[in-house]
């Protein structure tokens, strides 16, 4: 009996969620998992707030996961790590990148960009913090955070990392596939943070 | 193989597996990639019509000639294709006819939560509901063969939870299918005397599918262990499945016309059967009136939004589910925004600062417009709207109202051009401005006729929107670029003094369409020449922030310039400082 794994992937528009998302299903599929993934289009991809799901078990019924139902919360940006939270299960865990988008609403200065790992502490969350920044600015690349998260995010699960490769050339255009193999490799070789030791 | 499709993927799987020859539809999310996907098949004729209604007469036409067609849209867009629709349900069809339709819980990207059940039963045709992508390709072939043994246009309903869904699917096939066309223009030519005996031949036509419905294998019993019973089709059945696997549930593949004694007999072995569905009480009501009293459905379920397990279990037991984490704080709201780049923010600037006009909006990515901090924008009811409605408002305020009328190139072609024929020939004096980015951008850039391309991506005639003004008889018809702000602000209060309907056209490709190529020479601010007005964070553009002065993130900026048109003391420019 395959275990259930609900995965949120949250982000903002534009970040690569789709493509995460399809090829970590893709992955899951091959190990034999029953596998649903949601996702939402239209107005999100216009800098909105966007989350997609990944669902993996022995039968999956619903592509959502629920509030308090999430094993682990990806977010791609900071600030959406926060916004989702409720919707990790108890000891689940939340990896985030240390990228910062500031929405529309910070940049009129109705609203401040919150101290996120200030209220992480205080919510007492088990959170891994990747650095983003400084791992894209070594690849050179902006663009391929979604697969330098998912080689981090590999190794919170048993599955080998070839088969993690052969679907990014699976759903990667030709032409990315070498800069997201780079991408995923680096990603996968960052430290592991302490709620996994 | 089993792989993971999309819903929408799934769908045009189905049709190129059950032979389908045509293919129509306007773009409509939750529904585009059904279109898009089959254009990938060379097998099947496929387009983008101007709009909804267009688009099933194209298929109508297909079907009677003998090929199967399908004609996909979104919930609203029946609502344009309503008219052919309900004849279509009197000529019946010769090859099979499948209208896919994908409603919208939730409003994800929608300005309504409609339930195309509603219609189909007043058009009384049978409608389909697929429960996931493997559904979806089965589904489409269900509903060519019903279409066609009953002689009836087909709708096969999905939500955004199935068309925008992947699940586990196998491929199979594909088999040709073709029916020879005969002339009869007493089952083709609805006029009065023939349209009669269709009528009695649509109810006739109903009973037999009601009795079909009894027997068809898709609506089916799965046996429960537990004493729990529920109803439910589509999304909705995944979710009572996920929150009580081991209930007893009536699952209904097939919802209109309804399997009157398969759910009499359901109903009568248990004390009380939740009927679950999301938007309206269709199942319920319909059900109820079989005189069936011991069903529970809207008392306890809502009308509005999206359904989940958790929520049926919430619903069910009337208890709270327990959040580990929560942020007591309020965040900082993240709205969609105009990407960086996009030529609809000047336009939009230079609206924001007319004073004492009403500015009537339309669907597309510029009803943005409307959101701080432009505020730029009075209305937005449904495709074209916008025209008809500045033309409405100049009138009732006996023209002394100044109205400005916004709608982009692809909402014109849909259903724009025949509001600027009303508002001309009835005298209006309103500003229509039309925001032409070349192509359909909310829904992801697909073509259209002013675009000047095919789906197919192939070259085409292309309706040239100034020529076609003119023609309708507009006084004046300018092409402006959306980038010049300074040039555009006078022009646009110069037209606005002008009687008659004018039409402003601004023109610019989408920033973010793979066909125009943009030379990039992004802009820097000089932080001496700087005064901190910040004026130019008045343009709502997701590259420039706050620091302590305006900054700019070279990583977002599309180098449109507008920030340096705008800027006062000339601190920006592509010059980066030293």
């Amino acid at each position: 009996m395959k275990k259930n794994i609900n995965i949120l992937i949250v982000g903002v528009g534009g970040q690569g969620n789709i493509l995460f998302s399809k090829i970590l299903g893709d992955v899951l599929l091959n190990v034999g998992y029953d596998v649903k993934i949601s996702e939402v289009h239209g107005m999100a991809q216009r800098g909105g707030s966007v989350v997609t799901y990944v669902k993996a078990g022995e039968k999956v019924f619903s592509p959502l996961v629920d509030r308090a139902e999430a094993d682990y919360i990806l977010a791609f940006e900071k600030l959406e790590a926060l916004r989702w939270l409720e919707y990790l299960k108890n000891n689940g865990i939340l990896i985030y990148s240390d990228y910062e988008i500031p929405p529309l609403s910070v940049i009129t200065g109705a609203y401040e960009y919150p101290d996120v790992e200030k209220i992480l502490q205080t919510v007492g969350v088990k959170a891994c913090r990747v650095e983003v920044k400084k791992l894209l600015s070594q690849l050179g690349n902006s663009r391929v955070q979604n697969t330098l998260m998912l080689g981090f995010f590999s190794r919170f699960l048993d599955i080998d990392e070839a088969l993690f490769k052969k679907s990014i050339e699976r759903n990667v255009k030709k032409e990315f596939i070498e800069i997201n193999l780079k991408a995923f490799e680096l990603g996968r070789r960052i430290e592991m943070c302490e709620v996994e030791k | 193989m089993k792989k993971l499709l999309l819903g929408n993927f799934a769908v045009a799987r189905g049709c190129y597996e059950a032979g389908v020859k045509v293919a129509t539809a306007y773009p409509g999310t939750p529904s585009t990639e059904i279109t898009e996907a089959i254009a990938q098949y060379d097998e099947i004729y496929c387009e983008w019509a101007p709009n909804e209604k267009v688009a099933l007469e194209v298929a109508i036409g297909a079907a009677i000639y003998g090929r199967r067609a399908i004609c996909s849209m979104k919930h609203v867009g029946l609502n344009v294709a309503a008219d052919p629709l309900f004849t279509a349900s009197y000529t019946g069809v010769n090859a099979g006819l499948l209208i896919a339709v994908a409603d919208d819980p939730g409003m994800h990207s929608s300005q309504n939560e409609q339930d195309t059940r509603n219609i189909a039963k007043a058009a009384k045709v049978p409608v389909l509901e697929p429960s996931d992508s493997q559904e979806c390709i089965d589904f489409v072939k269900i509903g060519f063969e019903m279409s066609e043994k009953f002689d009836t246009p087909v709708i096969l309903r999905l939500t955004t939870r199935i068309a925008h869904s992947q699940s586990v699917v196998e491929e199979g096939q594909r088999e040709e299918v073709k029916f020879e066309y005969k002339k009869d223009i007493q089952k083709y030519v609805m006029m009065p005397a023939m349209a009669r005996p269709r009528h009695e031949f649509v109810e006739r036509r109903l009973k037999s599918l009601k009795e079909f419905s009894e027997t068809i294998g898709i609506n089916k019993v799965e046996q429960g262990t537990e004493k729990m019973a529920f109803i439910a089709s589509g999304i909705a059945y995944q979710y009572v499945k996920e929150a009580y696997p081991d209930a007893w549930v009536l699952k209904l593949g097939m919802v209109w016309p309804l399997p009157e004694r398969l759910i009499k007999d359901f109903c009568s072995r248990f004390e009380k059967v939740y009927v679950v569905e999301e938007l309206d009480p269709f199942l319920e009501e319909n059900i109820k009136a079989m005189g069936i009293n011991n069903i529970v459905g809207k008392e306890i379920f809502k009308l509005t939004g999206e359904y989940s397990p958790s929520f049926i279990k919430k619903a069910v037991e009337n208890k709270e589910v327990e959040l580990p984490y929560k942020v007591k704080q309020t965040l900082p709201p993240r709205l969609p925004v105009l990407c960086p780049g996009c030529p609809h923010r000047g336009i939009f600037y230079v609206l924001s600062r007319l004073k004492d006009v009403v500015i009537t909006g339309d669907i597309g990515c510029y009803t943005l417009g409307a959101l701080s901090p432009f505020n730029a924008m009075d209305s937005c009811v449904c495709m074209g709207a916008s025209i008809g409605m500045a033309h409405g408002i100049s009138n009732a305020s006996d023209k002394n109202q100044k109205v400005i009328a916004v709608i982009g190139d692809s909402t014109f072609v849909h259903s724009g051009i025949t509001g600027i024929i009303d508002a001309v020939y009835n005298g209006s004096d309103i500003l229509v401005m039309i925001l032409d980015n070349s192509t359909t951008g909310m829904t992801g850039h697909q073509d259209h006729p002013a675009t000047g391309y095919t789906i197919k991506g192939e070259q085409t005639y292309k309706l040239d929107l100034m020529s076609l003004c003119r023609a309708l008889g507009c006084v004046a018809v300018e092409e402006v670029n959306p980038y010049k702000i300074k040039e555009n602000v006078v022009k646009i209060k110069q037209l606005l003094d002008l009687p008659g309907v004018k039409v402003v056209i601004a023109k610019a490709p989408c920033r973010l369409h793979r066909r125009h190529k943009f030379t990039i020479s992004k802009r820097y601010i000089d932080f001496e020449k700087c005064k901190n007005c910040r004026l130019c964070l008045s343009l709502g553009c997701p590259a420039i922030s706050l620091k302590d002065k305006p900054t700019i993130d070279t990583n977002l900026c599309l180098a449109c310039g507008m920030c340096e048109d705008v800027c006062k003391f000339g601190a920006i420019s592509s010059q980066k400082e030293q």
